[in-house]
């Protein structure tokens, strides 16, 4: 199960990787967006999938999920979505203001 | 367990939530803010005052104990960093009730700055690492927030980049994290010292080491990952460019000591040696950047890229001179990047350009501010008596006693051009022919100058006084090179 988990984490980092590199601003933020959903696949296979029952049944359970991962995940979730909201409406009032999502014509020189 | 150590933290947090109901009050957020931030030095100054004579201080929140909650810690390192960058943003404060404008003032600036301290404040003070990850984005948040804020064209463009470098910087903190746990099964950071050394450091430690030094050296702006900074710090109004450059590099720098000081020790063959080398690249990069550009704030901007390798320098070096050196160079930077960063902000208000070549004569209708300029650029490059001398000298010193002679002479002789380089400011911007008369100037600089003076004068005093300093340096360098006392300190039973 972890083997599997850690392909389905690969595969999104490569696509968050490829649409990263693309000249649209809108894919970027998807990109990110899958960026951070492999992250916290990761987390959750790092934590051990399978262990047992949920987490914290009674103080005498014999087995149980270690609940320490999905507190973690639930954090970075409301990060990243707080991120990628802010980043949307960036997105959207500089197309606005610049009249462009072309990452080339978003290039920078010492002239402003 | 002290619950004191939370209230530098919740001080701006509580007040930055207040000044949001007073967003058209101008004059009521300024009171505010500023009486916030004053406390706010005063509170720290005595959390240092705490750390020196009870030593290390910690909070478990919520009463869990460690390593299975959160827990807060105030070691000397981080108390002297939390007082350091809350004198900053209170002199930023008033240089911003000056210069940032109405349009910006009622449009939440205040409380994002408050928030920016809340999370540089927080990232100092926690002993756990996912928690670290947190306040970093609390910072970094409220730095997104501050870059953008104004939209003008380039600041729209500029911070496009910052926030997706950051964000990729993020994702990776959380990978590396996991990692982290997978191995390990702990957070916090005392626990996972005596975790890894328990383990000896194998090389999946190291690497996760090595993904650690990534994303960190993503925020602190090393080699060769400083490629986003002189972009997206140019974009902003300069009080905004001297808060980031004086607080946000200097977390990524503080995280790079505290984990390879206390976390990840047991390989400084491979990993402070890597350290040492990209440090030295940095150095070099900074160096060529500050000397080639004839704009002045992209002139500063690289000598931030130059501090950071100076400072790395000496953590690598990991013995006492090196890491007391870096903590008396961190401190100094912190100062005169931001009082540099205000001049050069005071010199665009008069000439209304940043570019070198169009401005010049400056001094004879501004005598003070070219002197304060002069004084900061000295210092900056570790004339002594100021400030920059002894922790440059305690830094070249490790690299000599370490036998890396040919990277200590790269830190010396960086110190001579990075003197060059903002001398090349005070030769071209307030000597030689005047260019505006004293009705042709932009602005004024009322109230601009008093913040940078406050600035300045206690970064010489810093200088001059350094053998009053030195004890709480001592201290700090101690729990530094002995991760027991920290260890001892958090997990005390």
């Amino acid at each position: 199960m972890e083997i599997l988990m850690s392909i389905v984490v690969g595969i999104l980092f490569s696509a968050a990787t490829y649409l990263m590199l693309s000249r649209s601003l809108l894919r970027i933020i998807i990109g990110t967006g899958l960026l951070s959903h492999g992250a916290h696949l990761l987390i959750l296979t790092m934590g051990g999938l399978k262990r047992g029952t949920v987490p914290l049944l009674s103080e005498y359970a014999d087995s149980f999920v270690d609940p320490l991962p999905q507190a973690l995940i639930l954090t970075a979730i409301v990060i990243s979505f707080g991120v990628t909201s802010f980043f949307l409406v960036l997105a959207y009032r500089s197309y606005q203001e610049l009249g462009t999502d072309d990452m080339e014509q978003l290039r920078g020189n010492d002239q402003q | 367990m002290n619950n004191f150590i939370i209230l530098p933290i919740l001080l701006p947090l509580l007040t930055g939530i207040l000044l949001i109901f007073f967003n058209k009050q101008i004059s009521v957020q300024k009171w505010i803010s500023g009486l916030a931030s004053f406390i706010g030095i005063i509170i720290t100054a005595y959390l240092v005052q705490l750390v020196h004579t009870n030593g290390i201080q910690t909070l478990e929140v919520g009463s869990w104990k460690p390593p299975f909650g959160i827990v807060l810690v105030a070691d000397m390192y981080s108390s002297l960093l939390v007082l350091t960058t809350n004198l900053i943003v209170f002199v930023c404060l008033l240089f911003a009730y000056r210069s940032i404008g109405i349009e910006r003032e009622k449009y939440f600036f205040y409380p994002g700055v408050m928030f920016l301290l809340t999370g540089v404040t927080g990232a100092f003070l926690t002993g756990d690492i996912f928690n670290l990850f947190v306040f970093f984005e609390v910072m970094l948040m409220a730095s997104y927030f501050l870059i953008v804020h104004g939209n003008t064209k380039i600041q729209l463009r500029e911070s496009i980049k910052y926030i997706l470098v950051n964000v990729i910087s993020s994702a990776l903190f959380v990978i590396s994290v996991a990692f982290l746990y997978a191995v390990t099964g702990t957070l916090n950071m005392a626990d996972l010292s005596v975790r890894v050394a328990e383990l000896g450091q194998p090389a999946i430690i190291t690497v996760i080491a090595i993904l650690f030094l990534i994303v960190f050296g993503l925020k602190g702006a090393i080699f060769p990952l400083f490629f986003w900074l002189p972009g997206s710090y140019q974009a902003p109004p300069s009080v905004v460019t001297a808060m980031f450059g004086a607080l946000l590099t200097k977390v990524g720098v503080y995280s790079i000591t505290r984990v390879f000081t206390l976390i990840f020790i047991h390989d400084p063959s491979f990993t402070h040696e890597i350290i040492a080398w990209l440090a030295t690249l940095t150095i070099i990069f900074g160096v060529i950047g500050a000397i080639a550009y004839w704009d002045i704030s992209k002139i500063i901007i690289y000598n931030i890229i130059t501090a950071v390798g100076v400072i790395l320098f000496g953590v690598s070096m990991f013995n006492t001179a090196g890491i007391e050196g870096s903590i008396y160079y961190l401190i100094h930077d912190m100062m005169i990047k931001g009082a540099l960063f205000l001049l050069v902000g005071a010199i665009i208000v008069i000439t209304g350009t940043s570019h070198l070549k169009q401005m010049g004569g400056l001094i004879k209708n501004h005598p003070l501010l070219g002197w304060m300029f002069f004084v900061a650029a000295l210092a900056l490059g570790g004339i002594p008596p100021l400030s920059g001398f002894i922790g440059k000298l305690k830094i070249v010193q490790a690299g000599f006693e370490n036998g890396d002679y040919v990277m200590a002479m790269i830190v010396l002789l960086s110190s001579l051009l990075v003197l060059y380089s903002v001398m090349k400011i005070f030769m071209n911007g307030f000597w030689g022919e005047q260019v505006l008369t004293k009705d042709q100037e932009k602005g004024s600089t009322k109230g601009l100058l008093l913040p940078i003076a406050i600035l300045l004068a206690t970064s010489i005093l810093y200088g001059f006084f350094i053998e009053m300093v030195s004890p709480y340096v001592v201290q700090a360098a101690e729990t530094l090179l002995d991760p027991s006392i920290y260890i001892e300190a958090v997990l005390k039973e």
